[in-house]
């Protein structure tokens, strides 16, 4: 049997003229986390509408666990849960009957749900407010109550939109830590998010999407790398002795910008700082100031949107 | 390709649901009270008027429903102007509510068809209406027997069994109208005044607005007699897009057993007939079948459009 959760094959979605998500692959291994970054409207949520068969995709075929989700959605929705981007559940009702309610148009027998719901709610800390209206629920107490209800339903697939948007850190940590567990025992995990540390701590896996394309898959270590080159970016100061002219005659430099007031910075693909240091206290300038870094991962992920931004 | 499982599956979940929310819903409480307050009125003021009026009737139990007396309108009228309202509260907000709750996109993840969220909506609003108004019903034989002091005869009972039944379809159809509306527009508060509008239109204003344009279709002809019962058919035929219209003319023939018929008679018709006697119950039921299967067809037709528009709605917006 194939290890391939999901595949998804040249996957679009046009709405009139215009293309919401434009020929997406994406593969999902089993028991893998991937999340799916891009800034809103990237196509993210439609995707996910589509791998769930509640949107039916203009071209391309979507396999779930070997299931057109189109042709079998009974099938498909019955291994896959879905937690909404602000999900929403009968005020009306408690924690616990909102859950008994998906578990019976689940079809499951009202003595296993319990037993299941019971177990659910344990896990995810909500066991003390079940039977409170979800009315009195917080944000982040509903978040966890749709997670619940993945766990009670036994998905085998969770595709979680915007988990902690509009969540205060400490309930962000808290989720994502529930996550975590998901993952552990086995199930896979779709996470989309806008925010590149809530998903870089619980992913093996990145996609980022940008104007309905998938611009980068890899993992978050091979995507510092890849779009940001592994380069160093260095900040040298120094009095009465031109940096710039030096720099360029050291090997592996591919940049030098002059910052005015004796601050240079220079992009270097190995870390020159020894070189430049001796250059300068040996042609007599006074250093002020050597300072590298390479790029981090929030500035990778900018720069991968400012650059795709550019091209379109 | 066919597709694989019933459409079906979860509808009773879905529909049984939707009955307990309404039965719990404040807003289901205010209009069955106003509902039985006014019930109650129209039948006390109805008894009191057929122990002054009536000496002996066949059809005692059936002028409960039929009498009025000013200046209350009689039960039947109550309910073809009140049950809309009933059905419209109910509805309003079926669809577009779930979208608003930022429930739907989690129910339709669920291993069910869309199909079943539609279907259990109507189901669960048919339900809670059934039970209401075979509760009423109930209600008004009871009062009946206690203030009247007679049983039903077996006729009473018939005949009012079949207006039961049309009075559910004739309130299906108001509340098939409230969840079109509550699937086209999106916002719960704009579908209610939608539908109340209709409803407005179809209670009060229709029969105003049909003798003009009837008189426009067919002006009447001073030196054609026919030209007459031509206007005056198409009149009918105008007033009878309304369903409260329909609902009227069912609710006369069946409670009203001397009734022979809710056109134009000529008096060549009439040769032979014995005026005031009443027609069997079947035949009663044969006159309007006309009606009832277009209260039918109606409810049907609406549903119908606001199945396909829910069908191809967008889940995410």
């Amino acid at each position: 049997m194939s290890t391939h959760v999901i595949e998804a094959t040249g996957l679009t979605k046009r709405y009139g003229s215009s293309r919401a998500v434009d020929g997406i692959d994406l593969t999902v291994e089993e028991g893998e986390v991937l999340g799916m970054l891009g800034p809103n409207g990237a196509g993210k949520t439609t995707t996910i509408l589509m791998l769930l068969g509640l949107t039916e995709a203009s071209e391309g075929s979507i396999r779930i666990l070997g299931k057109d989700p189109v042709r079998e959605p009974l099938a498909v929705k019955r291994d896959v849960g879905y937690l909404p981007d602000a999900v929403g559940f009968y005020d009306n009702l408690s924690g616990r009957e909102n859950l008994r309610y998906t578990a019976r148009l689940g079809g499951m027998s009202a003595e296993e749900a319990d037993r299941r719901i019971d177990d659910a709610l344990q896990r995810v800390h909500l066991s003390h407010v079940g039977d409170h209206r979800v009315a009195t629920y917080s944000r982040g107490m509903r978040q966890r109550l749709g997670l619940a209800e993945l766990l009670m339903r036994d998905s085998r697939i969770a595709i979680l939109d915007e988990p902690t948007s509009g969540l205060d850190p400490q309930s962000t940590t808290e989720l994502l830590e529930l996550i975590r567990g998901f993952a552990k025992d086995g199930m896979t995990v779709l996470v989309s998010s806008h925010l590149l540390d809530v998903v870089q701590s619980i992913c093996n896996r990145v996609a980022l999407f940008n104007k309905g394309r998938i611009g980068f898959v890899g993992t978050v270590a091979e995507l510092a790398q890849n779009v940001a080159d592994g380069a160093f970016h260095i900040e040298v100061g120094a009095d009465g002795f031109d940096v710039g002219m030096l720099a360029e005659e050291i090997d592996g430099v591919s940049g030098v910008t002059a910052d005015g007031d004796g601050f240079w910075k220079i992009t270097a693909s190995r870390d020159i700082r020894p070189d430049l240091a001796k250059g300068i206290v040996e042609k007599g300038g006074a250093l002020k100031n050597l300072d590298a870094h390479r790029v981090t991962l929030g500035e990778a992920y900018n720069l991968f949107f400012r650059e795709a931004g550019n091209e379109a | 390709m066919k597709r694989e499982g019933s459409p079906l599956k979860g509808v009773m979940t879905i529909a049984l649901k939707e009955a307990a929310d309404h039965m719990t819903s404040a807003r289901m409480h205010l209009i069955m009270l106003l509902v039985l307050l006014t019930a109650a009125g129209a039948v006390y003021a109805a008894i009191d008027q057929i122990r002054a009026t009536t000496s002996e009737d066949p059809f005692l139990f059936l002028k409960l429903f039929t009498v009025a007396r000013q200046p209350l309108p009689s039960f039947a009228s109550f309910m073809g102007f009140l049950l809309p309202l009933v059905a419209i509260a109910l509805g309003f907000d079926g669809v577009n509510g779930e979208f608003g709750r930022r429930t739907m996109s989690r129910i339709l993840a669920q291993p069910i068809y869309r199909d079943a969220v539609l279907f259990g909506k109507f189901l669960g609003g048919m339900l809670v209406i059934g039970i209401a108004l075979l509760t009423l019903w109930l209600l008004m034989i009871g009062l009946g027997i206690l203030l009247l002091g007679l049983p039903p005869s077996a006729g009473d009972m018939a005949r009012s069994l079949a207006y039961l039944a049309a009075t559910l379809i004739y309130t299906g159809v108001w509340l098939a109208l409230a969840l079109a509306f509550s699937t086209l527009i999106k916002a719960p508060a704009t579908s209610a005044l939608a539908a109340l509008s209709v409803w407005l239109i179809f209670s009060i204003f229709w029969s105003m607005i049909t003798p003009f344009v009837a008189n426009v279709i067919s002006p009447v002809d001073p030196f054609n007699p026919i030209s007459v019962v031509n206007a005056f058919e198409t009149q009918q035929a105008l007033a009878r897009i309304s369903p409260a219209t329909l609902y009227g003319e069912v609710a006369q023939m069946l409670l009203d057993p001397a009734s022979r018929s809710v056109g134009p008679v000529f008096m060549s018709q009439m040769q032979g007939a014995l005026v005031g006697a009443p027609l069997p119950t079947l035949q009663s039921i044969l006159i309007v079948w006309p009606q009832i299967s277009g209260l039918f067809a109606a409810m049907v037709l609406l549903f119908t459009g606001a199945y396909v528009f829910f069908q191809r709605q967008e889940v995410r917006a």
